[in-house]
């Protein structure tokens, strides 16, 4: 399935019932160089819109917020160690955490590609 | 002629000093009065020291046993060169008594040397914290005085002196609301706090710290809270809300006292964020606006210094509902005898048996005390309403002055800061931070940058009534003729800034990354490669 975005800059990619959630090329480069990232435990829970991961640059600290709700079954600690991945390749290989995902239509929510880019455009 | 018989040239070498100025390297890396500063570890020993100890005499000590055994690795530097040390650092150093200072939200204003002139009176300046009271009365009083105009300022019954920053105060603000929340038997309930998006990072750090969640409320578009969003977000579980008025727009909440009757009709608390009280001192009164509880920063509004990072001093004033949860200590007057009620039993027995409990070890920042009471007894009520309408008029001249080439993210008038966006600088290739470092080269401090976070490459300034008119022109001539240069194409030379500082542009992404935080002797360093 295709990506899809939140307001607040997270894309999601649903495999099944499972999501990668990171955040956009355009937040990445909004926040400059990153230099921190914390993420959340698996196992934990979160609803939709709850702060879950920090984000932190030479410019700002930010909140991850989660885009649907779900439980974390895997987080990528290599950005953790390596908070500059997230500057190289946000949309790939700097993905933050994968959720389970508890309610699916909380999906048809989320812009898809051609709606973010205009959203995006505008902020 | 026979005049000049001691060989010294009577014409300076003709444009030598020009050409030369950026070629020449030194033997000690110094460029005249511009010391190439070693660290203190590296002018010093570690082996020496700067004073010599007797022998203790004696085997008794009631360490019980944990005496340290090894080096606490300090340099040992002898006075002269710890002084010189710490003199040439300070010299690398900008300050409010080198020039204008206008960082945005952090009220840089002039120092009044007589607030220092007081405070250095040994009554003041020699008195022991743990000195008894009947030796510390007129210190006591002091309190008590400041702590009375501090009321009569902002309208409100009661004031906590003790905290020791904006951020303790808000601290205490926080903690006074959740007690009053636990007294109604609504801590449990009562669980979300309400802060703009403009709001200082401090108020949600706050809030958090405080067992809170924290919600943001959205802008209006005019740099504002917007009172119908406001509205929709209060309900029972709604403990309060924290605003800044005037906010970091550096715009008047018009609708403050909407907002806080809306708030108080959801049985919620106002904290009032009152860094940003010296726009408004002797002009409002934010007890007339339904404020329940507000931090004083003594070092902005009331002039104590707070460069290098203090040390800051936050009184906080309560209203009616708040004033019974109060921390410990606080000053009591009795037949004129002034006494400090420092236990729970004293406060049960004065009356004050719901304190939130102690904030802090002793009573206050006692020498910012001196300084903030000097400061308004100096100026007087009128004084300090005219230091309120200078701050703003003065920032409404750069405002003014600076709106031909930069873009004001929001219609003036403002009140004491005025705010820009990067709009100005769209498509040449600088960004905010360039244009900062460029200031630098100019001999200025930059303003705040990238705060508040609601407009995009925010350049927040604020004059304080501090400067003059000269001084302002200056000012604005210099950032007009930036704005000029970054719009005529010369981004190379703002990516290159700052030229003439003793260090270029810092790596500020490798220091954030790879923090290097303990200095390690060179042997050793060299042995761990």
């Amino acid at each position: 399935m295709s990506v899809k975005y939140s307001q607040d800059h997270e894309w999601v990619k649903a495999d099944g019932d499972v999501c990668t959630i990171g955040i956009s090329a355009h937040a990445a480069e909004q926040l400059g160089d990153v230099v921190f990232v914390e993420l959340p435990d698996t196992g934990k829970t979160f609803a939709k819109g709850d702060d879950m991961a920090v984000v932190e640059s030479v410019k700002a600290a930010s909140d991850v917020y989660a885009p649907i709700s779900g439980e974390i079954v895997e987080v990528n600690s290599a950005i953790v160690d390596e908070p500059a991945k997230v500057n190289e390749d946000p949309q790939g290989a700097a993905w933050f955490v994968k959720i389970k995902m508890s309610n699916a239509s909380e999906l048809d929510a989320l812009m898809d590609e051609a709606a973010y880019k205009d959203f995006a455009g505008q902020s | 002629m026979s005049m000049n018989n001691q060989g010294r040239p009577t014409t300076p070498t003709s444009g030598a000093g020009e050409a030369m100025e950026t070629n020449v390297k030194t033997f000690t890396g110094n460029k005249a009065l511009m010391i190439e500063e070693a660290l203190s570890f590296e002018v010093g020993d570690l082996s020496g020291s700067g004073v010599d100890l007797p022998e203790l005499s004696g085997q008794y000590d009631r360490l019980g046993g944990v005496n340290r055994n090894e080096t606490i690795g300090l340099p040992g530097l002898s006075e002269p060169e710890a002084m010189r040390h710490f003199v040439r650092l300070s010299q690398k150093n900008y300050a409010i008594d080198m020039g204008p200072f206008p960082l945005g939200s952090c009220t840089m204003k002039h120092n009044p040397r007589l607030n220092e002139k007081v405070a250095r009176l040994p009554g003041f300046a020699d008195l022991h914290p743990l000195a008894p009271e009947s030796a510390a009365q007129g210190a006591l009083e002091l309190i008590d005085t400041l702590a009375f105009w501090l009321k009569e300022l902002t309208g409100m019954p009661a004031v906590a002196m003790s905290p020791k920053a904006g951020a303790h105060g808000e601290l205490c603000g926080m903690m006074a609301i959740k007690a009053a929340l636990e007294a109604r038997g609504e801590a449990d309930r009562r669980v979300r706090v309400l802060a703009p998006e403009s709001a200082h990072g401090t108020n949600p750090a706050t809030a958090v710290q405080c067992g809170f969640k924290v919600e943001a409320i959205p802008g209006d578009g005019t740099g504002r809270v917007d009172l119908e969003a406001l509205k929709e977000k209060l309900g029972d579980d709604v403990a309060g809300i924290m605003v800044t008025n005037p906010n970091t727009c550096g715009l008047f909440e018009r609708d403050i006292r909407a907002i806080a009757d809306a708030v108080h009709d959801a049985g919620g608390y106002f904290y009032c964020d009152g860094a940003n009280f010296n726009a408004i001192a002797g002009k409002v009164k934010p007890g007339d606006l339904g404020v329940d509880a507000m931090h004083i920063n003594l070092h902005k509004t009331f002039s104590t210094p707070h460069g290098g990072g203090g040390p800051g001093a936050g009184p906080t004033v309560l209203s009616e509902a708040l004033a019974p949860f109060a921390p410990l200590p606080y000053v009591s007057c009795e037949d004129g005898k002034y006494s400090l009620v420092e236990t729970l039993h004293h406060a049960e027995a004065e009356d004050g048996g719901d304190t939130l409990g102690r904030l802090t070890a002793f009573h206050g920042q006692m020498g910012m005390f001196v300084r903030a009471l000097s400061y308004m007894m100096s100026h007087g009520r009128d004084g300090l309403k005219q230091a309120s309408e200078d701050a703003v008029l003065n920032a409404n001249y750069v405002l003014a002055r600076l709106k031909s080439e930069m873009t004001p993210s929001f219609e003036g008038p403002c009140m004491h800061e005025a705010l820009f966006d990067d709009r100005f600088l769209k498509d040449t290739g600088v960004e905010t931070i360039d244009f900062a470092k460029a200031m630098i080269d100019e001999g200025y401090h930059p303003m705040t940058m990238y705060f508040p976070l609601v407009v995009h490459g925010a350049m927040l300034i604020e004059p304080t009534e501090s400067e003059s008119k000269r001084e302002l022109d200056l000012f604005c001539d210099a950032l007009l003729s930036l704005a000029k240069r970054a719009k005529a194409g010369e981004t190379e030379s703002f990516k290159a800034a700052p030229v003439y500082a003793p260090r270029r542009r810092l790596d500020e992404t490798a220091a954030a990354r790879h923090p290097v935080l303990r200095w390690t002797p060179p042997q050793t360093a060299q042995a761990a490669e």
